[in-house]
């Protein structure tokens, strides 16, 4: 066995990673195909604000960071179906409402430190078994939510007028894909961090999308991409001491940029 | 003679967008086995009264039957099958495939968790082989032309198994041999698949040769009944203005 696995906390950082790296882009993908890549982003950081929340109320930080962004995922569809402004305009407001909202509530709680470092750019020592055990569930329900739904999730994403026209509660499957966006979200900052969470949900995604494949292949080619960057980026996180969500990224980058290469027609 | 059985039935259904009315007072009914071309000017409320049709937009006054039922009890939204206006602008990047499209036909049938059964697919398939795109089952729709996008969503309404088929502005980007092609297609379908069509087209030739009746539509009822009846000077005066008028009324006529 490798060295690096007789760490307690490495196996967790890689049991944990792998459920990330599967939901990340399964989320992902309807998110970019939905022109909507800007929400991963904006639930991250509403999720760090949630971050705050609970270092100031001493609660775990991972139960405030999905309550407070499954109640922002309700809002910002709420908002967005009134109408009253542009879907792009309520994600740039919450991104950073909740950016202000975290500083004010860290700089009240004096809470900046390593610690704050951590959840922005994500690190491998801090996965606890607690933590570990409500990531790796959330991450079933997510991901089984998706399995389940899937032809409805791909109907409305293709085109909500006629999934809507055949049916299907449409208003309610987005409020669903975008609550289950924000629990992805924020079972992801502890590897990969607030600032770079966006990063693996889509990046993953659009090196996927250059090989010109069919929903379902694009969505496969995508975790896979996505669990090899994780991996990848763990190692070196470890074995290079950097922040785990930067090298996870760059992995998935480096994908990215293989993929525009070599899907090139 | 016995009527055909109604399948669309509007009563004095009136509509309007924040106040401005769109549809005034509409009455009328569409039968099994009808072929009917509904035209207009834009902004007359063609599109509109689809989507009220659908279900997509609710009516501020009158009432709609559809298959006997009032709108609010009717739950089999299989037997009306759509074909959208702005396929054209479908995103091209989409990634999904002619199948995965056409398979969404299938979804108004199944209820939630419901997984595709053989069957579904075998109705895809068929359908994708009468809409002539079978051999694209695997070809991202992003990669096709317009006529041949046309038909993945006409495939796509067929897989309903719909009684009816409403079809917005079809030929709208479509190039005109594929036209032909495509309006002898829609009088298959209602001539040998007892499809019933309704049909949007701001193509008055087309709708004159193509369908069995026609409805023109400037905010109210301004004519229903046969084209040939219809569609004269007079009529076209009060849908589009003075100055408009029947040109070649005649060429393309199918033998």
């Amino acid at each position: 066995m490798l060295e690096i696995f007789q760490y307690d906390f490495m196996v967790r950082a890689f049991e944990a990673g792998i459920a990330i790296g599967i939901v990340a882009p399964l989320i992902g993908m309807f998110l970019v195909v939905r022109r909507y890549s800007l929400m991963a982003d904006t639930l991250a950081h509403v999720s760090f604000a949630g971050v705050a929340i609970g270092l100031l109320l001493k609660i775990n930080p991972i139960f405030s960071a999905i309550g407070l962004s499954v109640v922002a995922a309700f809002g910002i569809e709420s908002l967005r179906n009134s109408r009253r402004i542009f879907g792009e305009s309520v994600l740039a407001l919450f991104l950073s409402g909740s950016l202000a909202v975290a500083v004010i509530i860290l700089s009240l709680a004096k809470g900046f430190n390593a610690n704050l470092f951590s959840y922005l750019f994500g690190s491998i020592s801090t996965v606890s078994t607690g933590d570990l055990l409500v990531i790796i569930a959330l991450a079933i329900i997510v991901f089984l939510d998706v399995v389940f739904l899937y032809k409805e999730l791909f109907f409305t994403s293709f085109d909500p007028e006629l999934a809507e026209a055949s049916g299907l509660p449409v208003k309610v499957i987005n409020l669903m894909m975008v609550m289950l966006a924000a629990v992805a979200v924020a079972i992801s900052i502890r590897i990969v961090g607030v600032l770079l969470i966006g990063a693996l949900m889509v990046i993953p995604v659009i090196s996927a999308m250059q090989y010109g494949r069919g929903f379902r292949i694009t969505l496969i080619l995508s975790v896979v991409f996505s669990l090899v960057s994780v991996i990848t980026g763990l190692f070196a996180s470890y074995y290079f001491d950097l922040a785990s969500g930067g090298a996870i990224v760059l992995v998935a980058l480096i994908f990215f940029i293989l993929s525009l290469i070599v899907a090139k027609k | 003679m016995q009527l055909e059985e109604p399948y669309i039935k509007l009563e004095n259904v009136s509509f309007s967008y924040d106040s401005v009315p769109v549809i005034e007072d509409l009455t009328f009914t569409v039968r099994k086995g009808e072929y009917l071309g509904i035209i207009g000017p834009n902004g007359g409320g063609k599109t509109t009264l689809i989507k009220i049709i659908l279900g997509l937009l609710h009516p501020t006054n009158g009432v709609i039957t559809l298959f006997g039922k009032d709108r609010h009890d009717f739950k089999e939204k299989h037997r009306i099958g759509y074909v959208p206006q702005r396929i054209t602008q479908a995103d091209k990047n989409f990634p999904a495939t002619v199948f995965e499209v056409v398979r969404t036909g299938r979804i108004a049938r199944l209820g939630f968790f419901e997984k595709f059964t053989k069957k579904d697919i075998e109705v895809v398939e068929h359908a994708m082989e009468i809409s002539g795109i079978a051999r694209y089952r695997d070809t991202l729709i992003g990669n096709l032309s317009g006529g041949e996008r046309q038909r993945v969503f006409i495939a796509r309404a067929l897989a309903s198994e719909p009684d009816v088929l409403i079809l917005d502005e079809p030929t709208v980007g479509v190039d005109i041999g594929a036209q032909k092609t495509f309006y002898d297609f829609l009088a298959s379908l209602n001539r040998d698949h007892h499809l019933t069509i309704i049909f949007i087209s701001h193509d008055i030739d087309a709708v004159s040769q193509e369908t069995k009746t026609v409805l023109c539509l400037n905010h109210n009822l301004v004519c229903h009944g046969l084209p040939h009846d219809l569609l004269n000077e007079h009529i076209l005066n009060r849908l589009y203005g003075r100055h408009s008028r029947i040109v070649s009324h005649n060429t393309n006529k199918k033998e």
